[in-house]
């Protein structure tokens, strides 16, 4: 891996751009362009900027620009037994830190390990006039000032262009295995439920027609576990994982819109109608459906949560429901703090726009 | 107004102008209109058991109490959550899950008193937090009212929220962007088992390898605490939890879970802590056993207020594998000042917490116990730390937060804060200090030479 540190001709690009009031479109390999949305402006590449700043693992702590390849991160990680406990999605074989970042989402593990946001102790951007800022460390705990590390988490670099990014990261657990169990909907909702609040050493539940159930923890108490719950031992069950994770699973090719839809496990979706694959034990549920998006977007917050066309082929497709007047308002100030001129990813964030 | 003159940081005393309770969310909105067409300054209380003068009242303000919104409003154990008003005291909410075999994790030291619409305010930490995670890891949504009286919601009731995350914003934000009327927090199944490893030590450097060990090891303890012998023996005179007076310093490491993972991760950690060179490791061997070992741990810092007459509870964040140097430090300045310093803290997350014996009718002592706590919270800045873990900047921290960040990091949360409330009305003079203060404390402090915000005109 290359170890380059760019920022400062990052940050001078920026600078630039915001005095020519010119718009910059912030750019690895594009793994994820299909999620964040057409933006306009000038290329500005994080790729020159990448190498791991600071791994301790005594501190469960990682720094490292954002143009490293997340791979790059995993395989360091590895060598000392540790991982990434959001277990982040690549969408792509050259996914790069600050991409994972600015986009914020979290792989099956999430319930029970928290989300990548949860993990984020810490960054360096440059804001939208090119200024390098700092917040947050590399502590476990720290609440001085307003923690802007993880709003910045999932802001698709409309807040800034992420330098570097500091995360907490986790022991690799001893032993894993996964179970899985003809069932139908509406029972492995009821067994989503019991197992996910249960106690069991859980990392893992997902339904495609079959329910999945992974446990990782000490050898006994997964054998235990195993023992209590009953069910088969899944065939390829990393290759489940990984699929389900990269988008890779059958259920995920097709056409039609993809919808994310994070709503509260129990929650009843109603009448929506469509192609359901379900994971983080009822919480993050996949939708592949030609429903009309304002129905879905209606249906997830009468439930509780909220839903995102995930993959379309249409660009002019609403992404996400409205915010509320007030809030939206409030989320054009903040974005104002970072970026007045509005030149980062410009069109990207339509919330704030 | 005497009972609202000031929080738990009671060397600072202000009575409000007002103070005025309301019992809805529709009286909370009149009251921040009202205060907001007139420019009048509102500051939020919750329980007052902050420590860094956070909840301390505005002379010409009013003192919005939420003392009255006191209800848990549901328990939803299928969706493992609860929706509670913000004067609920941390604890009511694992009483009222328990039934249900969950819990809310957080679990400040405070948590008989201290309420949710603090603990979020504050983000605030304990014991479990190493393992679960703070107040922002364990809230989902958070319903706020801006000082025009808007009502916003953030989050949601799955595990994210649309928008930006403006919810992890208002953790921690120290009442300085809205006034928190509604919380919903995330709750977690009781854990099967639970027990702790209770290890002496005869010097604080072994001790502190020892909790680094811990962690290398691929161990996640439910809680990982540190006494010294000072703190130690003060307990141990309060509580009689059997606790070995004569040892430098103990490490208390629990374990929780299913019995299984208890059993193979105690044992993992008796051996960890012993390799580095444990004079005496206990194994708690049941529920009262257990209670024993925390009984000390827990009456810490009342233990300490018997010793002596006044006592000042510091605040701050290391890397875990600077403990011992740092607390080498700490003695160091204990010496220099003449004051002497307990150490008891949360060592798996390198939070730690001095605690400044002085005697507050001795002319001076308080100035030179303050003193010496901004000289330990620039140290912890010096290592790659920050000045505050857990209880906030308040009015205590604002000089250090000085060193901690450059003058374009607090200009942005100043316009950040102005983006929520434009007039400056909520907590004014809390948790951000001015660029003028800044100015002002660098020019009185000049660290190894160099001068802090040099572009800054000084006084
Ligand atoms: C031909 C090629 C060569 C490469 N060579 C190298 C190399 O030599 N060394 C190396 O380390 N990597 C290299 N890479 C990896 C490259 O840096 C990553 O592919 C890229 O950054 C991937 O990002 P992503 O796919 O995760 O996110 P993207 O899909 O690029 O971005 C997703 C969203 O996040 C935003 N975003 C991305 N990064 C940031 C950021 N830092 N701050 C704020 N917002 C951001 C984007 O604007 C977009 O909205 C190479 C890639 C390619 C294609
Ligand atoms: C003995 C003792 C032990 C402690 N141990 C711990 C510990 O282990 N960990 C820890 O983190 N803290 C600890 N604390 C500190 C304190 O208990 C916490 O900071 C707690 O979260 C404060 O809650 P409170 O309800 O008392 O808030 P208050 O003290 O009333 O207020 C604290 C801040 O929150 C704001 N606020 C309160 N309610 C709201 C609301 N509804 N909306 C907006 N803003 C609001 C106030 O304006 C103020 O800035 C301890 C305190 C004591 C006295």
């Amino acid at each position: 891996m290359r170890s380059l540190d760019d920022s400062e001709n990052l940050a001078g690009r920026v600078a630039e751009a915001c005095a020519r009031g010119e718009p910059l479109r912030i750019q690895g390999g594009g793994s994820k362009d299909f999620y964040a949305g057409p933006c306009t402006g000038q290329p500005l590449s994080t790729r020159t900027h990448s190498g791991i700043v600071h791994y301790e693992p005594t501190e469960l702590v990682l720094t490292a620009r954002s143009g490293t390849p997340l791979t790059a991160i995993e395989a360091v990680l590895a060598e000392s037994g540790q991982m990434l406990g959001f277990e982040p999605p690549h969408f792509g074989s050259d996914a790069s830190w600050g991409g994972t970042v600015a986009c914020g989402l979290s792989g099956p593990r999430r319930p029970w390990a928290g989300s990548l946001r949860d993990a984020v102790l810490g960054c360096r951007i440059v804001d939208g006039r090119g200024k390098v800022l700092s917040f947050g460390g590399q502590v476990m705990k720290n609440v001085a000032g307003f923690d802007v590390s993880r709003l910045m988490t999932g802001a698709l670099g409309t807040l800034g262009l992420l330098l570097e990014i500091s995360v907490k990261v986790l022991p690799k657990p001893e032993c894993e295995i996964t179970l899985s169990f003809e069932c139908s909907h509406v029972e492995s909702r009821e067994r989503m439920i019991r197992w996910g609040g249960s106690g069991l050493p859980v990392t893992g539940l997902a339904w495609d027609g079959r329910l999945y159930l992974r446990l990782a923890g000490a050898e006994p108490a997964v054998s235990t576990a195993v023992r209590r719950i009953g069910g088969d031992r899944a065939e390829d069950a990393a290759g489940f994982w990984n699929g389900l994770r990269e988008h890779a699973h059958d259920f995920f090719s097709g056409e039609a819109d993809l919808w994310r839809l994070s709503l509260p496990p129990a929650a009843d979706t109603g009448r929506l109608s469509g192609a359901w694959l379900i994971d983080w034990g009822g919480a993050q549920r996949w939708l592949r459906t030609d429903a009309d998006p304002d129905e879905v977007f209606a249906a997830a917050q009468a439930a509780g949560g909220h839903a995102r066309l995930f993959r379309t082929l249409n660009p002019q497709a609403p992404r996400c429901a409205p915010l509320a007047p007030a809030l939206a308002a409030l989320h054009r100030r903040v974005r104002a703090v970072f970026d007045p001129a509005g030149i980062l990813n410009r069109g990207l964030y339509p919330e704030a726009a | 107004m005497r009972p609202f003159e000031c929080d738990a940081l009671s060397a600072y005393t202000v009575l409000p102008w007002l103070a005025v309770l309301p019992e809805t969310v529709e009286q909370v909105r009149a009251v921040l209109r009202l205060c907001h067409s007139q420019s009048v300054p509102v500051v939020t209380r919750g329980a007052g058991t902050g420590l860094s003068g956070g909840a301390l009242p505005v002379a010409e303000g009013v003192l919005l109490s939420l003392a009255k919104f006191n209800r848990i409003l549901e328990v939803d154990p299928a969706n493992r959550l609860a929706r509670v008003q913000p004067g609920v005291r941390n604890l009511a909410i694992s009483e009222a899950a328990a039934p249900f075999g969950l819990y809310y994790a957080p679990d400040p030291s405070s948590q008989v008193a201290c309420t949710i619409g603090g603990n979020v305010a504050e983000n605030s930490g304990g014991v479990h937090c190493l393992k679960y995670g703070l107040t922002v890891h364990n809230v989902l949504q958070v319903t706020l009212l801006t000082i025009e009286g808007e009502l916003l919601t953030l989050g949601s009731l799955g595990l994210d929220g649309p928008g930006y995350d403006l919810l992890a914003l208002i953790n921690g934000s120290e009442g300085l962007l809205g006034v928190i009327v509604e919380v919903v927090v995330k709750l977690l199944p009781v854990p099967e088992t639970a027990r702790t490893v209770l290890a002496a030590f005869d010097s604080i450097e072994a001790a502190s390898e020892a909790v680094a060990g811990v962690i290398s090891a691929a161990l996640v303890p439910a809680g990982l605490e540190m006494m010294d012998n000072l703190t130690l023996r003060a307990t141990e005179a309060f509580v009689h939890a059997g606790y070995p007076v004569e040892a430098a310093a103990v490490v208390l490491c629990e374990m929780d879970g299913m019995v299984e993972q208890v059993e193979a991760e105690i044992a993992r950690a008796r051996t960890v802590l012993a390799g580095h060179g444990a004079v005496e490791v206990r194994e708690s061997r049941d529920e009262a056993e257990r209670r024993k070992f925390w009984a000390g741990r827990k009456a810490a810092f009342p233990a300490i207020g018997r010793i002596a007459p006044d006592y000042y509870c510091i605040d701050g964040t290391i890397p875990r594998k600077r403990l011992a140097e740092v607390l080498g430090r700490i003695g160091e300045l204990s010496e220099r000042y003449g004051l002497a310093v307990g150490n008891v803290f949360h060592a798996g997350d390198g939070n730690l917490h001095p605690l400044i014996l002085y005697d507050a009718s001795h002319p001076g002592e308080l100035e030179r116990a303050e003193a010496l706590g901004e000289e330990i919270l620039v140290l912890c800045v010096e290592v790659g730390g920050t000045v505050t873990g857990e209880h906030g900047v308040g009015i205590e921290k604002l000089n250090p937060m000085c060193v901690q960040f450059g003058t374009a990091e607090l200009r942005r949360f100043h316009a950040l804060k102005a983006a929520f409330d434009a007039g400056g009305l909520l907590n004014p003079g809390k948790a951000v200090p001015t660029l003028a203060r800044c100015a002002e404390f660098g020019r009185v402090h000049v660290h190894g030479g160099r001068l802090r915000h040099p572009e800054l005109e000084r006084f």
